[in-house]
């Protein structure tokens, strides 16, 4: 986890609110330093987590948790994470016939159907254990990327209806949170995508936005991150808050500063 | 990578390394653990796999694309495990090149090729490859491998540094150069005696689809199905994922792809703006790359994106693949004869490269690249502008120069965007 950012958002491993739906968002620039940051600020925080990792492999992100910290295997071994990798489940539903539900069974379908063996799944992990004592503080999904949902044939309604489902039980029933990344197509028409970002930010607490800049590339600064509190719950006679930096991101760390406070520039 | 890794960090036998690589579910990113450096491991050999290196960032093994200009751009080569997409030109004249360049490498190399392609035959592309050039040390070497495959070790006895006789050798699996990135001669052809030492698979469409069109579950279009099962079958077969327990592999396997979504595969995402199949060519994508991230495999694919009606697919596919790279010829536009341009035959935009185990990615800053086919080599250079030396500077001359200047590109690639109507 980025200690910065934990400063900007004003919270720590040990004081995290629950209940909460938190949206990554990039545009233009890869976002996935977010998901890294979140993914071991929610191991360190104890919790149990559900990751369902579309987008890369296991070894990925278990090389980069140990540049921030966390040990996805060690993790995965206590029961702490539950780790549904995407490309290897993928090829596992394609070429061998499953016999029981597997959550990427859509894959094989021809017409898009649900996405309630995903579902299933994630509740199935995340559902607290009975008996004994309480080992994790509060469970945590996890979703790296919902667009890679889009691609692989599921319509946006599946996947809004998926993350209500998700929503209701892991938030609302289990009081746990919610993170999940969604790529934002920008100028590109993609009809889908905007259906899908515009659903989720609707029902999000915070929304963490990572934009290119608007100059084009630069080598000292990757890009800006806007923050944006929401509740979507109580009606706006608050002001939704927001704030907006710019970042760097580094080998083991990302810094972060006012727009155009860049060390490279003062 | 696993093989690799595994191999050098414990027991003996070869065996025992492939049971552990399969056993502990290592896929080809797996970092070299830490090795001590000579003095416990005085057993097994080092094996390194010809014509790869390791990443200088995060310890990746790569591949030479067959370009070296694009393997310094790329920041060293292509990981093994990745898919490396090439946006054709529009008359597809210098994808072609880029292809052939990659597969050529791995005859150069000997590694195992897969060739797939829906309009040509594939042992017709191997025949077109270009050939090497090597320099007269390597190219002696070469010769004399290519004519006595099976010489004995030598065993000259050393004079001088007799101390080294008694080291174990490295073992190298039978390259016919050990460097890393070769140039090609788009001249020549590949000597015949290369091609057939080499090993290589093809998969001809017409001769693999059958008339009978069986409905398949699957909303995929049956030539990727097929193209995906044979891939899949030839990666077992030849334990490149080191599953198959009889077959010990140490060696790459270079996947080349023609003009994917073309309609000649029977993707109608070239035609039509909301096909039957928009998501067929997608779903192929992330299957696909889900087979490569599990073996020693790299992929090269190359697709007429210019075609696709519905960007929005676009986008998607670029999403899906890890390296992607744009070519943009000159030809029938008004850039060929734009005095800016007269140097070279095309831009070449490198749209996205991947952040790979790492939170940073290796991105050139160089973002305003330009590529041209002289008679022998083709090469990769920065697109800068000529001086203007003329005496008189016409208002409308600097015009066009400025026209141009501006539709260089927006200088950015995947990593940040910006909005197109800044000028500076």
């Amino acid at each position: 986890m980025f200690v910065e950012l934990n400063n900007l958002l004003n919270t720590t491993p040990d004081r995290a609110e629950q209940g909460k739906l938190t949206l990554l968002c990039d545009a233009k620039t890869d976002g996935s330093f977010l998901v890294h940051h979140f993914l071991s600020f929610y191991l360190k925080a104890n919790c149990k987590v559900c990751f369902v990792a579309l987008f890369q492999s296991f070894s990925h992100y278990n090389i980069v948790g140990q540049k921030l910290g966390v040990n996805l295997t060690v993790a995965r071994e206590r029961g702490q994470l539950v780790f549904l990798e995407g490309l290897k489940s993928a090829v596992d539903v394609f070429f061998q016939t499953q016999e029981e539900p597997h959550p990427l069974q859509f894959l094989r379908e021809a017409n898009a159907g649900n996405l309630k063996p995903l579902f299933e799944f994630v509740r199935e992990a995340l559902k607290p254990v009975d008996g004994g004592e309480a080992r994790w503080t509060y469970p945590v999904l996890l979703v790296d990327d919902l667009s890679v949902l889009l691609s692989l044939g599921m319509g946006a309604v599946a996947v809004l209806d998926f993350i209500h489902y998700c929503r209701a039980t892991v938030c609302w029933e289990l009081k746990g949170n919610m993170v999940i990344l969604v790529h934002d197509s920008g100028d590109v028409e993609d009809e889908e995508n905007d259906i899908l970002l515009n659903g989720v930010s609707h029902q999000s607490h915070l929304i963490l936005r990572a934009e290119g800049l608007a100059t084009g590339f630069c080598r000292d600064v990757h890009g800006q991150l806007r923050i944006l509190w929401r509740r979507p719950s109580q009606p706006t006679a608050q002001r939704d808050q927001s704030l907006t930096y710019q970042y760097k991101i580094q080998d083991k760390s990302v810094s972060f500063f006012a727009k155009g406070m860049s060390p490279a520039v003062l | 990578m696993a093989a690799v890794a595994t191999c050098g960090s414990g027991a003996g036998s070869p065996g025992s390394a492939v049971a552990t690589a399969s056993k502990s579910n290592v896929t080809s990113f797996q970092r070299r653990g830490p090795r001590a450096s000579g003095t416990n491991d005085s057993g097994p050999r080092l094996v390194s796999i010809a014509g790869t290196r390791p990443s200088v960032r995060n310890g990746q093994l790569l591949v030479s694309t067959g370009l070296p200009a694009l393997d310094q751009l790329l920041g060293g080569g292509l990981a093994i495990g990745t898919v490396l997409l090439i946006e054709e030109d529009k008359y597809n004249i210098y994808s072609p090149l880029l292809f052939k360049c990659f597969l050529a490498e791995g005859i150069v190399n000997g590694h195992t090729l897969l060739v797939a392609s829906a309009k040509e035959d594939p042992a017709n592309i191997l025949q077109e490859l270009p050939a090497p050039l090597l320099d007269d040390n390597s190219k002696k070497e070469f010769d004399e491998d290519v004519y006595n495959h099976k010489t004995p070790e030598s065993n000259i006895k050393m004079k001088i540094a007799w101390r080294y006789q008694l080291l174990p050798k490295m073992e190298q699996i039978g390259p016919v150069s050990s460097r890393f990135g070769h140039y090609y001669d788009a001249s020549k052809r590949i000597p015949q005696e290369l091609i057939e030492a080499s090993n290589w698979h093809g998969f001809f469409l017409p001769e693999k689809i059958s008339s009978t069109l069986k409905v398949e579950p699957w909303s995929l279009t049956p030539g990727y199905i097929k193209l995906l099962q044979f891939i899949q079958n030839i990666i077992y077969e030849e334990g490149f994922d080191g599953s198959n327990p009889q077959k010990k592999q140490r060696n790459v396997l270079r996947i080349g792809i023609q003009n994917l979504g073309s309609p000649l595969w029977g993707d109608d995402i070239c035609c039509a703006e909301n096909g039957s199949n928009s998501h067929s060519l997608t779903k192929f994508l992330y299957v696909l790359r889900g087979l490569l991230r599990t073996s020693l495999s790299a992929c090269i694919i190359t697709m007429p994106t210019h075609l696709i009606q519905n960007k929005a697919i676009i986008a998607r596919v670029t999403n899906l693949s890890d390296i992607v790279i744009g070519l943009e010829s000159f030809i029938g536009s008004e850039r060929e004869t734009n005095p800016l341009y007269k140097d070279y035959h095309g831009l070449i935009h490198i749209r996205q490269i991947p952040r790979l185990n790492n939170l940073i990615c290796d991105e050139s800053d160089v973002k305003d690249l330009a590529f041209k086919l002289k008679r022998k080599l083709f090469t990769i250079e920065r697109l800068h502008l000529p001086p203007d030396l003329s005496d008189t500077v016409s208002h409308s001359s600097k015009q066009d120069l400025a026209e141009s200047t501006k539709r260089l590109g927006p200088g950015c690639g995947m990593m940040a965007g910006g909005k197109k109507h800044l000028d500076f």
